[in-house]
């Protein structure tokens, strides 16, 4: 079974009085384990469609379904906690809290599941370690490379244990080196800990990580 | 399910530039709220520790004052007669003072403007009557004589009034012989001398302005008063002392009391504004940090939450930083007129418990209700847009 099943879903915004169709009647299914590379042209929808994964966005119309849920069906409330435990958002600007260090920042997502303090701090700090970082656990976001704030981020990603890490275009705002580092990573959170990925890209280096690239272009998959 | 508390603790020391000027806004107003306070307990005080629990006095029924009122000798006597009253150790003589108060406009010590002082005409017994009263420099006057003793308070404010100096009141000279003090009562607030001399010299023979009795038992005084009252050849009530000297402050503390609340009113709304402002800007700084929140599950409710509880630490900055401002003044001597006997009545500011307690409730409440609006905006932030945002 997919765990992601997107079927027939539109996207349509009103601007004014004109109808903008970003999305139009995409179906999409990816395996469990899978690693899925999203490219195509700014504007296309790749953000759209990855957020409606995510279940930060609703669709105009059509299916979303992921980890066997189907996300319509849910409330604001229901959808806010179903992402806490089943989704990892890794971002390009790696997003993480300015004012939190960075096991403070991992053991966030935790703040929502019932869990002692020092079991929190474990966990952050076991995720810390699987990205490489435990001996930077208690320094702050502007302390750290981009790099090393995007390995963060993606252990905040990882620390509830979710089936499905998004991401977009995480290495966007990174030199080679560290885009590198970053797409090694993910691919090992693939292989090792069997996570599904769905990642938006438009460096055709980080694609070929992927085992499956979909293209998409004005709001249809071509690919 | 909530944010940590040092997320939005730090959150606002990080952003201390911005937060400074609505903590400073809101210290303000809270300066000045538990300063009017202040004065409202310290003049509250000085009026309550006027006059003893066992005391009550005699005035005509109908005066607002003692100013106001004036009843016979002959009635007085009566009074003075009854059974009730307590009597001296060794003569038995009933243990009464009859006063006579009038007005003098004095020279303030500070700029030399005249102000109205309180000059009370007090028998011999007035000593034994009024516990608490002690001389502190010179000596007390001498029957018979153009002498005066000067309250401590008054005699720090008004000039002329060392030991030594000559009063001159309705051309009449009287000599300072002695300074007192009254357990910061508003006796300290006044001039006294003998009532003999006095009756005469400001044409007041015949009577007095009021009475004070020391009772044999305090517990009697309802049933006295009542017996006083029913009796037709006068027109006099009787009541408790110090009572009757703290409704004395009835008009003032109303007015210092509507003028907290307005300060509380006006100036605590520009604060609240200033505060919504900071918290706008604050929430509009953040919006990809909100949305980040939201997407990593954080409900709607725990944002509001989270902003609520930074606007709340900033009314409770602003809280401290205005008590920590307004003991400058607690301490403070200052006066106002009383304007039931429209003389000068000296007090101290004091802080109390309660005054602070309210300033920081004030500041909380300022707080919440400048971060409540900001905080809905947050809570209601899209999730796709805020993380759109810069
Ligand atoms: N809230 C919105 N209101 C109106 N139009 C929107 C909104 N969000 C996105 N769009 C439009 O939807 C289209 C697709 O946006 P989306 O962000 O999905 O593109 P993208 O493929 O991720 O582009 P990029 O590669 O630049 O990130 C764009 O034309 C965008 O202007
Ligand atoms: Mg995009």
């Amino acid at each position: 079974m997919a765990i992601v099943d997107i079927e027939g879903v539109r996207k349509v915004y009103h601007r004014d009085s004109q109808e903008i169709t970003v999305l139009d009647g995409i179906n999409l299914r990816v395996p469990e384990g899978e690693f899925v590379a999203l490219m195509g042209p700014s504007g296309s929808g790749k953000t759209t469609l990855l957020n409606l994964i995510a279940g930060i966005d609703r669709p105009t119309s059509g299916r979303v379904m992921v980890a066997g849920t189907d996300l319509s069906l849910l409330s604001e409330g229901a959808l806010a906690s179903w992402r806490s435990h089943n989704v990892g958002f890794i971002f390009q600007f790696y997003n993480l809290i300015p004012v939190l260090t960075a096991v403070e920042n991992v053991e966030l997502p935790l703040l929502l599941v019932r869990m002692s303090k020092a079991q929190r701090r474990e966990r952050a700090l076991t995720a810390l370690r699987v990205v490489g970082l435990a001996d930077r656990a208690l320094h702050y976001p502007r302390q750290l490379s981009g790099g090393q704030e995007q390995r963060v981020a993606i252990a905040r990603a990882i620390v509830t244990d979710p089936k499905v890490l998004v991401a977009d275009e995480p290495t966007g705002d990174l030199d080679a080196r560290s885009a590198q580092e970053i797409l090694e990573l993910m691919e090992t959170l693939n292989k090792q800990f069997r996570k599904t990925i769905v990642m938006v890209t438009h460096d055709p280096r980080a694609a070929e990580r992927a085992h499956v690239q979909r293209h998409l272009d004005k709001g249809v998959l071509t690919a | 399910m909530a944010l940590p508390l040092t997320y939005n603790i730090r959150s606002l020391v990080v952003r201390w530039k911005v937060t400074l000027l609505a903590i400073f806004g809101i210290g303000c107003v809270v300066t000045v709220f538990v300063v009017l306070l202040a004065m409202l307990a310290g003049f509250r005080l000085a009026l309550r520790s006027t006059g003893s629990p066992d005391n009550a006095i005699a005035v005509q029924r109908g005066s607002g004052s003692e100013l106001t009122s004036f009843f016979s000798g002959e009635a007085a006597d009566i009074i003075a007669a009854d059974a009730r009253v307590a009597r001296a150790a060794g003569d038995g003589a009933p243990l009464v003072s009859r006063e006579i108060v009038i007005i003098a406009n004095l020279p303030r010590r500070v700029d030399g403007a005249p102000t109205n002082v309180t000059i009370r005409g007090v028998s011999p017994l007035a000593f034994q009557v009024r516990r608490g009263l002690r001389i502190v420099k010179g000596r007390t006057f001498k029957p018979g004589l153009n002498e005066v003793i000067v309250g401590q308070r008054i005699g720090e404010r008004v000039r002329g009034l060392d030991i030594g100096a000559r009063l001159s009141v309705q051309k009449r000279d009287w000599e300072v012989v002695g300074h007192f003090q009254a357990d910061g009562s508003s006796f300290e607030s006044e001039i006294w001398g003998d009532l003999d001399v006095m009756a005469p010299a400001f044409q007041r023979t015949g009577g007095q302005n009021s009475m004070t009795v020391r009772l044999a038992d305090p517990a009697t005084l309802k049933a006295f008063d009542e017996t006083v009252q029913a009796d037709p050849r006068f027109q006099i009530r009787l009541v408790q002392e110090q009572q009757y000297y703290e409704d004395q402050a009835g008009p003032v503390a109303g007015s210092l009391l509507a003028l907290a609340g307005f300060v509380a009113l006006v100036m605590g709304t520009g604060a609240i504004f200033g505060a919504m402002n900071t918290m706008y800007a604050i929430v509009a700084a953040r919006t990809r940090e909100i949305g980040t929140l939201r997407a990593l599950g954080f409900s709607r409710l725990s944002i509001l939450t989270a902003f609520v509880v930074e606007s709340l630490f900033l009314g409770l900055a602003g809280g401290v930083l205005g008590c920590l401002l307004s003991f400058a003044a607690n301490g403070y001597t200052t006066a106002t007129g009383q304007t039931s006997s429209f003389s000068e009545l000296a007090f101290a500011f004091k802080i109390t418990p309660a005054n602070v307690t309210a300033g920081i409730l004030f500041a909380l409440a300022m707080g919440f209700l400048g971060g409540l609006l900001p905080a809905w905006r947050a809570a209601r932030l899209m999730i796709t847009s805020a993380l759109r945002e810069a």
